[in-house]
């Protein structure tokens, strides 16, 4: 049984009158794994916990389907949530925690420690089942968290950033963990994160956030190719900001002598100037372009970071560690992938030229 | 669209906060407003003869004035004793440190007025050190009497809380701040005054504060001791319940005054202690290590001759209590039970009665301090606010003139309660309130609201919440300031004296009488009772939480 989550014009404001949420709306569709995405203080927390319901609602409607749940308190709202700091209970033990919500349910043996079991192989935490857990490493805490989460079966599975809390290495694993059992249980999942690599990973559907104004709702695909704002482009990932003059679907890259003709812009589009978005990756060498000498070379492992000065200002580079190296003060040329990269209008909304 | 603020949950906190707040404000604030004005306004008129009285007779002013010399001289000696100890425990491996600290948590239980009596045995005209120092130098050491015993036995009795509380702040230091400092060029003496002294400074501020409210309103010590040093604790006893004269207009003018002396102190200190507050949180405590050699020595004397003063009074009330006694003198190497014998048969109720009502004042502190704290913490209002403010108050309000205050509002009319136990066990409570609700705050601080709030997403109403995850949560932490308040309870004299009546008399005041009329064999076994048991909480509550004890402020 899983719901669409319907919200339509959600305001959030906090006691000093501090609009955190304006006017947002957003469906969420049954079983998608719903990521909300922004820098921090753009008001993700506020409204994972509008739906969980610890926060008022200042106007709007939220829905579970066509049940609006503005004023259920959170004990009735039938979710499952996830937090930062795990928030596992420490007195008592991990079978303990998970049955928690089942209890509160009024699940008799034998389906209660049936349901709990079947829940701790999922995580694979069963040799923890009788352990306490103030002494358990995060990732174990973050298990039990999720599957007493997932264990009442809950409408609604909310997470806000459960993974941030974790190690590099561990992060990338309990990714995973979560995606698998989350398509498993197939609930409707709002998961919160500032962490846009693993919004990519993770998300059926990414909900880019800025200052309480969703920018663009898409999939993670979509999202990185396609960003209608120069927001969401930068966010992505670092990119090169350039300006350039444009003359129908011609753009000379300001301060150097290089045109481009960009296809994928708009037909109609009647902008004289914009600003080109390209990502390290977009950029290549070649035996002509943009001219610039070697700054920097930074070593990642698998790539290669340059950073060219050129007459349109620093640029950076990434390339494999396998290509040609440049040798810091070399002059070299870059070429632009002109039909990967995106162009926005200057105004301070930055929106996009191209088409879809 | 209306605010959805005021949850019916959020109603019911701030109507429990208002039930729990009118027992504090009928058994404190009350008894306090009819004391201030009591003391200017006598039979239906102003009358402002006491303070006049009080202002212009060098007897009162004198009394003033020492005990402020006491008060200051005493807590500025235990800080650096205190102190001292302090550093000499976090930094060198001392042998024994596991029974030094249970030893020292027992002596801080031990009551002052125990304290100055079993230093009189010790120290006194005839007691075992003068006569032994007597005999030794041929010398006329007339005894520990006057300013300078009174200083003694303060100093003595609050070394070991200083000790405790300073040592906590000491363990939240991180031995990396030190190493940077060292790295610095910052060494020696200069270390200390840069680095240390700031750091713990808001803690020994606020246990100095401590140290002097004890100190500044005392009236057992300075009648044992002080031998005719008069200190203000002392006029407010005499001027209430001395065989001379009841003077009930003169008792509420005194107490105000040292009312308003512990609240202009209170107040500089919090203003001192706030402007210097530090957040710490140590990842790398500092390690102690091995000395050896003069420092090591000394070390060690300096922290085993400390706590065996401090566990002294102790040790002879209980070396007393076997002991035959003819009336006022013991009766050197012949022992017996007999004390123990007359002190259940003639006090055996008082014993009972102590730990029935030690328990209800427990059960209530805890119930009263949990709830204000959780709707303070949770549901804040601009009532819970208050009431949060208010209940600190008895902090800076002196045993003896919260006695005071209780006796002149509950001995006639409308509300007859002097003598009645439910006076005692309210005058406890109210006492220790501050004390809980402040460290049942910090622990629900600590808690953070994240895990109830999975507790109601997992479906557990705010109810089901409060009871099967916040309050086991809180249990552990409350738990050992809670006993310490049971413990301070059963020991506590100083307000309950005012109110007993012969037939609810409890521990502490039985001891107290007994001394006053010289059955000191009683009075010893009944110490020792009271210490044993104390004791006993103490120890277990020590073990089970590995010496990681927090005592809140
Ligand atoms: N309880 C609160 N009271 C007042 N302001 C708040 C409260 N919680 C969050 N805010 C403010 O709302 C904004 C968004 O916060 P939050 O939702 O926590 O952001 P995010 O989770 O995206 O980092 C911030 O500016 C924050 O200061
Ligand atoms: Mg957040």
């Amino acid at each position: 049984m899983t719901v669409t989550i319907n919200i339509e014009h959600a305001k959030k404001v906090y006691d000093n009158n501090n609009v955190v949420i304006p006017d947002l709306s957003v469906v969420i569709k049954p079983g998608e794994f719903f990521t909300l995405l922004g820098p921090s203080g753009c008001g993700k927390t506020t409204l994972l916990r509008m739906i969980a319901g610890f926060n008022t609602i200042e106007g709007g409607e939220i829905k579970f389907d066509d049940r609006v749940i503005n004023n259920l308190p959170p004990y009735k709202r039938n979710i499952g949530m996830v937090f930062q700091n795990y928030a596992v209970f420490p007195h008592m033990t991990t079978r303990e925690n998970v049955a928690f919500g089942l209890k509160e349910r009024k699940i008799k043996e034998p389906e209660l420690s049936q349901r709990v079991d079947d829940m701790l192989k999922m995580v694979q935490i069963e040799e923890l089942a009788d352990r306490i857990p103030s002494n358990m490493s995060g990732g174990q805490q973050q298990r039990i968290a999720l599957a007493r989460a997932i264990v009442i079966q809950p409408d609604v599975l909310l997470m806000d950033e459960p993974l941030s809390n974790l190690d590099a290495k561990l992060r990338v694993e309990m990714r995973s963990v979560i995606r698998h059992i989350q398509q498993q249980a197939d609930i409707t999942t709002v998961y919160v994160t500032h962490d846009q690599e693993e919004a990519l990973a993770i998300s059926d559907r990414i909900a880019v956030m800025n200052k309480g104004v969703i920018q663009q709702v898409d999939n993670p695909v979509n999202i990185y190719r396609h960003p209608v704002n120069l927001f969401t482009a930068t966010f992505m990932g670092q990119s090169n900001l350039v300006r350039c003059s444009l003359d129908g679907k011609k753009g000379t890259l300001i301060g150097t002598d290089q045109s481009y003709e960009f296809n994928r812009i708009n037909d109609d589009c009647t902008e004289k100037e914009a600003i080109i978005c390209i990502r390290p990756k977009d950029l290549k060498f070649a035996d002509k372009g943009i001219k610039g000498t070697v700054k920097e070379r930074v070593f990642f492992g698998t790539d290669i970071h340059y950073t060219i000065e050129t007459g349109a200002g620093e640029l950076l580079l990434s390339c494999s560690v396998n290509d040609p190296l440049h040798e810091v003060g070399e002059t070299v040329f870059l070429e632009v992938e002109k039909d990967v990269v995106n162009l926005f209008t200057t105004d301070e909304n930055g929106t996009t030229l191209m088409k879809r | 669209m209306k605010r959805r603020k005021h949850t019916r949950e959020f109603t019911i906190w701030n109507v429990m906060t208002i039930i729990c707040f009118s027992f504090f404000a009928f058994f404190f604030l009350y008894p306090l407003l009819r004391m201030i004005i009591g003391g200017i306004y006598v039979d239906g008129k102003f009358n402002f003869d006491s303070y006049k009285k009080f202002f212009t007779s060098r007897y009162y002013m004198s009394a003033v004035a020492n005990s402020f010399k006491i008060a200051l001289t005493s807590t500025c000696i235990s800080i650096v004793t205190g102190t001292t100890y302090a550093m000499i425990m976090r930094h060198v491996k001392i042998k024994g440190k596991k029974l030094i600290d249970v030893l020292l948590l027992v002596s801080t239980i031990t009551p002052p007025f125990l304290g100055g009596y079993s230093w009189i045995l010790l120290g006194g005209r005839v007691g075992y050190f003068t006569k032994f120092i007597n005999k030794l130098f041929g010398i006329q050491f007339p005894g520990i009497y006057g300013f300078w015993g009174i200083i003694f036995t303060f100093v003595v009795g609050s070394t070991a809380t200083m000790y405790m509380y300073i040592s906590g702040a000491l363990k939240n230091l991180d031995s990396s701040l030190v190493e940077a400092a060292e790295n610095l060029g910052c060494r020696g003496l200069r270390k200390i005054i840069k680095i240390y002294i700031p750091l713990i400074l808001p803690t020994v501020l606020s246990t100095a504060l401590l140290s002097f409210m004890r100190a500044f309103a005392d009236f057992g010590t300075a009648e044992l001791i002080g031998e005719g040093y008069h200190v203000l604790g002392g006029l407010i006893y005499s001027s209430y319940l001395g065989e001379v004269y009841r003077d009930g207009a003169m008792a509420s003018a005194l107490s105000s005054i040292t009312l308003a002396f512990t609240a202009i102190i209170f107040m500089i200190q919090r203003y001192f202690a706030t402007r210097k507050n530090v957040e710490m949180n140590s990842l790398h405590p500092i390690e102690q290590k091995d000395y050896k050699g003069i420092k090591g020595i000394l070390a060690h004397a300096y922290i085993y001759f400390m706590t065996t003063l401090s566990i002294l009074p102790i040790l002879t009330v209980t070396y007393n209590s076997f002991q035959k006694s003819a009336g006022q003198v013991f009766v050197d190497g012949q022992y017996s039970l007999d004390s123990y014998a007359k002190a259940f048969s003639r006090m055996g109720k008082a014993i009972s009665r102590t730990y029935i009502f030690g328990f209800a004042a427990l059960a209530l502190i805890l119930v009263i301090g949990i709830i204000t704290s959780y709707a303070n913490v949770r549901h804040r209002s601009t009532i819970t606010k208050t009431v949060d403010t208010l209940t600190f108050f008895p902090f800076i309000v002196p045993g003896a003139v919260l006695g005071i205050a209780t006796i002149l509002a509950f001995n006639g009319k409308p509300f007859y309660l002097t003598g009645t136990s439910i006076i005692i066990i309210a005058i406890w409570v109210i006492r220790r309130l501050p004390y809980t609700i402040r460290s049942s705050t910090s622990v629900l601080h600590q808690i953070g609201a994240s895990v109830e709030e999975a507790s109601q997403s997992l479906g557990a109403n705010g109810i089901h919440t409060f009871f099967k995850v916040t309050l086991p949560m809180m249990f552990a932490g409350i738990l050992p300031g809670a006993l310490l308040s049971w413990v301070s309870c059963i020991t506590e004299l100083s307000s309950s004296l005012f109110v007993y009546n012969n037939k609810n008399m409890t521990m502490s005041i039985a001891i107290y009488t007994q001394i006053l009329k010289g059955n000191m064999g009683i009075a010893s076994a009944m110490s020792t009772i009271l210490l044993v048991s104390a004791a006993t909480v103490l120890t277990i509550l020590f073990t089970s939480s590995k010496g990681k004890m927090d005592f809140g402020l």
